[in-house]
């Protein structure tokens, strides 16, 4: 595991979780996770081994689904600390897969007899999945969030993206929060000074689900939702999962180019915005790694100087 | 139109077997999750209700050679606004776990396999995005992993 800088004693502990995506496709949600983990005292260690979590072979075996989560979270265990999933498909397949390990004898032995077999791993059931937004809305909490905030964010409307595996299905969750009426980036947004935007199909998927099945209908899927933005003038649209991201901002030109249209709409991170909001530069945040430049919402970020 | 002698009243039994297709016998039709699916929004190939509708009714071949059963974006509204519990996202995965052994895998399935199966990731992670994360002072990663290959041999899902 990385070491970790001495000095105040962290606010609490986690293994990071980047999964497939982050690190190659969105590294700059990695790069302003950090950052702002660290300005907040959030310690975040790392395991070189993690694989893939299993979410794309659901559809396929859901027995090797489940030999592929309990293979990280039996690495996660050796170390004694919990995850922090950046990626919400993450999420959901590692905390799905641990609710049935958990609450399966049966299936937890079967499960431990081809890991230590197999693998020389076992898993006991004993880590705690969390995603990294609700580790800063439910832990940290808003009110400390606030505190860090030095940069005036109070010119920028943006449109918040839950996506889909953050809060469903919600009885892995244990109902965190209401998948009919989420609020946690809302209130995470205005915490770091921003305006939360409402608008049509709010809590819609971004179809990043049947992109490799589909392009078209998958695509389609994501359009909707630009034009939706864009009906409401926003000047980003706001989201943390990796996926969700592709299919907004990769995929951005892609869609303008078959449809004709233009969106031009800045997709940032969660993160980037907060780290904005605490008054760290742009390049910090891995902005150069967004496709949208986010050029003109840069120019209403109005930085408290002196 | 359908012909009853080539159903097999026992497919819904088959799927009710299979992890997460346990609840499809309490499907009574209704359509929510057509109403809110937001794949169906888009392309009217994707049609819950109808395929739950067709398993029940035992039309086996037709459900599992078919393309829609893969049209599933997994966004789990369904799940949250079904009134009998049908639990559909899951449902979808017990079908395709059973379309799978039958032989139906579709060729972008069998693509991700094949990445599984070579890195343990999807998406590789090769010298160049190492050298990118040395370059952000981020931890380097491992490249790839053999236990993935094992786990996909080991249940069968790969040579």
């Amino acid at each position: 595991m990385k070491k970790k800088p001495e000095g105040k004693a962290p606010f609490s502990q986690y293994i990071l979780y980047l999964g497939c995506t982050v690190p190659v496709r969105a590294l700059q949600y990695e790069i302003s996770a950090r950052k702002v983990a660290e300005r907040i005292g959030i310690q975040l260690a790392d395991v070189p081994e993690f694989s893939c979590c299993g979410y794309p072979i659901q559809s396929i075996n859901h027995y090797a689904y489940l030999l592929m989560a309990a293979r990280n979270l039996a690495l996660a265990e050796k170390q004694g600390l919990p995850i922090c999933t950046l990626c919400s498909a993450c999420c959901g397949s590692l905390t799905e897969a641990n609710h049935e390990i958990q609450e399966d004898k049966t299936l937890r032995e079967r499960i431990n007899e081809d890991l230590s077999q197999w693998l020389g791993l076992r898993y006991e059931g004993g880590v705690r999945v969390n995603h990294f937004m609700r580790i800063l809305h439910q832990e940290v909490g808003r009110k400390r969030i606030s505190e860090k905030v030095e940069a005036d964010l109070s010119s920028l409307q943006v449109a918040p993206h839950y996506g889909c595996h953050y809060t469903k299905p919600s009885t892995i969750y244990g109902k965190a929060e209401d998948p009919e009426n989420p609020k946690s980036l809302d209130e995470l947004i205005e915490a770091a000074g921003a305006r939360s935007l409402q608008y049509e199909d709010k809590l819609a998927c971004c179809g990043g689900g049947l992109l490799a099945m589909d392009e078209q209908v998958a695509l389609a899927m994501a359009q909707r939702k630009l034009e939706h933005i864009r009906a409401e003038q926003a000047d980003a649209m706001i989201l943390f999962c990796p996926f969700c991201s592709i299919m907004y901002e990769s995929n951005q030109r892609k869609i303008e180019k078959t449809s004709g249209k233009e969106y031009k709409l800045p997709v940032l991170f969660y993160p980037q915005l907060l780290g904005l909001a605490m008054g760290m530069e742009p390049d910090e945040l891995g902005m150069k790694m967004n496709r949208v430049r986010p050029t003109e919402l840069l120019k209403k970020v109005n930085r408290r100087t002196g | 139109m359908i012909d009853s002698k080539t159903l097999d009243p026992n497919f819904k039994l088959i799927i009710a077997a299979e992890p997460g297709g346990e609840n499809i016998k309490k499907c009574f039709s209704c359509g929510t999750c057509t109403a809110g699916c937001p794949v169906r929004e888009v392309t009217d190939r994707y049609n819950p209700r109808k395929i739950i509708r067709m398993a029940l009714l035992g039309m086996k071949k037709e459900v599992l050679s078919s393309q829609f059963i893969w049209l599933c974006s997994s966004c789990y509204t369904c799940f949250e606004r079904c009134p009998q519990d049908v639990r559909i996202p899951e449902l979808m995965n017990a079908i395709k776990n059973i379309a799978v052994r039958e032989g139906y895998l579709p060729p972008a399935m069998k693509t991700q396999l094949d990445l599984l199966s070579s890195f343990g990731r999807l998406l590789e992670i090769t010298d160049f995005e190492n050298e990118k994360r040395k370059e952000s002072n981020l931890p380097l990663l491992q490249g790839k992993t053999e236990d993935i290959k094992k786990i996909l041999k080991k249940t069968g899902l790969s040579s």
